[in-house]
């Protein structure tokens, strides 16, 4: 096929008049793949089922979002970032109205702050539940890991459904505060659903975490050093399997961030396994979180009163809003001329950048580790091609 | 057949059929979904896979990565213009009685990103859609309703006389020519086969029956 063509052979060098090595093969893995985890295309050059080269191919969901979002009110680009990454929607509605209340000047209210951190933190669980999942199933642990890891994710999408009306697409936080207070019943539902959560993370851990197959897999591939992880600008879960110190909750305490106990788990190695443990040592973390926020969430109002939803137009300036999101730092970069859509809306996308790093990740490994490695990257397209 | 004399053998115990009702109600009950997401719609269909929603009450939870082995194609999510000629050619190489659902307001219409420049105004503009499901994203239970809807739609089907299915009338084509992404935009736009245009009845423009004057 004529869409082989982009990666040159020419440029391996093979050993000459080695006869025990064969011809390479160039494949082309997606964008129809069922582990890509969307439409994500690897042009993948192997020698015998060794990967030589790899590169990737980007923009089959390149679906406009800056430019719309130039042509947009800044209100209405909030459920555009839904659409970023369609997994976790809430930490994009953060990320995106934190920017704008940098640029504008809102405060927050409290009790709104309080709201960020639990549904946020809420995101993170469900995202990550879902990612172990998928990875799992990458991996070849067909379809019982992910129903365990959905069934955990539909109790908490329960939840956002009853807060914000929509499963995925939440659209919930506005500049200034939040949409919608919880409605009545709502905090002795999450109460009960993060109660019931360590029970799923303490049967995952005693199925799989000493599993020899999983070890023999993930332990040793796909290895990121600390020195990779920084110069390559990787954030996130990703970062801290390779030990770097990095966690924006603790780094730039945005929010009320400040105000909780919890830890930061960190890896040694870097590799597929670490990266994998990271998550489910993260959901324990957020679950902490979650407990003190719940407790100690104060009354009070959940918008800003003096912050206008028709007819905002900030003042003209720049500003950078990031947040801590279940996949690294998401950052929202808005130049304002004064008028009432952006000047220039960027995104800096944790996916993208954290997929940086793909092709020395996979070099010596197989093809069936090439699926696990970016699996355990986890990306999400919609943020990648934007 | 007589509908009384039939529940009549069935009190007695015995089945009566045609050989139509049988092979749609075996086409009906074993859809095979083509396992192809494209954008977040795609989480919302496999979460209807899953337990809670579990698809596989209708005989469709075998997902296939291979489109040879497919029978039904969910288009989820958004269509930009780079994978529409993937989505094209995976359609012409499932085997046929094939079938579609557009799931999602972007592969309808390109939806929110409609106004954006490499996003496809729907697929139907390249492939016959049987059935369609609004919502951004649609719910599972919007997708299981649709589900059963295709199953209406394949109990109806005659296997004989003029209306008859396509993939039972050989001189109906069951492959489409692929677009290209070209230097502007796909070519060709739209494929004249399966999609026109939406007719604007323009004779009432600028006389005095709309009303307004």
């Amino acid at each position: 096929m004529s869409v082989l063509t982009e990666v040159s052979i020419d440029t391996i060098s093979q050993p000459a008049n080695d006869h025990l090595h064969g011809d390479l093969l160039e494949i082309s893995m997606g964008p129809h793949h069922p582990s890509t985890h969307g439409v994500f295309r690897m042009n993948i050059v192997l020698d015998g089922e060794r990967v030589v080269k790899l590169k990737p191919v980007f923009g089959y969901l390149h679906r406009n979002h800056e430019k719309i979002a130039e042509h947009e009110t800044y209100l209405g680009s909030m459920p555009y970032t839904d659409r970023l990454d369609y997994i976790c929607s809430i930490t994009n509605n953060w990320a995106y109205a934190l920017a704008v209340e940098k640029l504008a000047g809102i405060p927050v209210p409290e009790r709104a702050e309080y709201l960020r951190v639990i549904t946020g933190e809420l995101t993170r669980l469900q995202n990550h539940a879902g990612l172990i999942g998928f990875l799992l199933q990458d991996m070849g642990a067909s379809g019982t890991p992910l129903m365990y890891a959905f069934r955990e994710r539909e109790k908490i999408l329960d939840l956002f459904e009853a807060l914000t009306g929509a499963r995925m697409m939440c659209n919930y936080m506005r500049f200034g505060g939040c949409r919608r207070d919880l409605p009545s019943g709502w905090m002795e539902h999450a109460q009960k659903v993060v109660d019931g959560f360590p029970r799923f993370l303490d049967e995952f851990e005693r199925l799989l975490r000493t599993n020899e197959i999983l070890m023999a897999r993930t332990q040793g591939v796909g290895i990121v050093t600390r020195e990779q992880a920084i110069n390559a600008g990787i954030s996130g879960p990703m970062a801290r399997a390779s030990g770097v110190n990095y966690d924006l909750r603790k780094v730039d305490k945005y929010g009320i961030y400040d105000r909780f106990s919890f830890r930061v788990p960190l890896g040694e190695h870097g590799d597929v396994y670490d990266r994998y443990m990271m998550r489910l040592l993260e959901m324990r973390e957020s679950l902490d979180i979650l407990k003190q926020a719940m407790r100690d969430l104060p009354s009070g109002p959940i918008m800003d009163p003096n912050t206008k939803i028709r007819n905002f137009r900030p003042k003209a300036g720049e500003a950078y809003g990031r947040i801590e999101s279940p996949k690294g730092e998401l950052g929202f970069y808005l130049i304002s001329d004064g008028g009432p859509n952006p000047y220039r809306y960027r995104v800096r996308p944790p996916s993208l950048i954290n997929l940086t790093l793909l092709e020395q990740m996979c070099l010596g490994h197989n093809v069936s580790d090439v699926v696990i490695i970016l699996g355990s990257v986890d990306i999400v397209l919609g943020e990648v091609d934007r | 057949m007589d509908e009384q004399l039939k529940s009549e053998l069935r009190r007695q115990g015995v089945v009566a059929t045609s050989l139509q009702e049988l092979y749609n109600w075996g086409r009906k009950s074993s859809i095979w979904p083509l396992n192809f997401g494209l954008a977040c719609c795609a989480i919302e269909m496999i979460a209807t896979t899953m337990a809670r929603y579990d698809l596989a009450r209708f005989g469709a939870e075998v997902f296939r990565p291979s489109p040879r082995q497919a029978d039904l194609m969910i288009v989820a999510g958004t269509v930009t213009k780079k994978m529409a000629p993937q989505v094209v050619r995976l359609y012409n190489q499932m085997a046929e009685p094939k079938y579609v659902i557009s799931m999602g307001a972007c592969a309808i219409s390109g939806g929110p990103f409609k106004q954006g420049y490499n996003v496809l105004k729907g697929i139907d503009r390249y492939i016959p859609v049987d059935v369609f499901i609004p919502g951004c994203p649609p719910r599972p239970e919007a997708l299981l309703d649709a589900f059963l809807m295709l199953q209406r739609k394949i109990d109806e089907q005659q296997l004989t006389g003029p209306a008859r299915p396509r993939h039972l009338q050989a001189e109906q084509p069951s492959e489409f020519s692929v677009p290209q992404y070209s230097e502007h935009d796909l070519v060709p736009t739209r494929n004249d086969a399966v999609w026109h245009a939406p007719l604007v009845n323009i004779s009432n423009a600028g006389t005095n029956e709309s009303g307004r004057d």
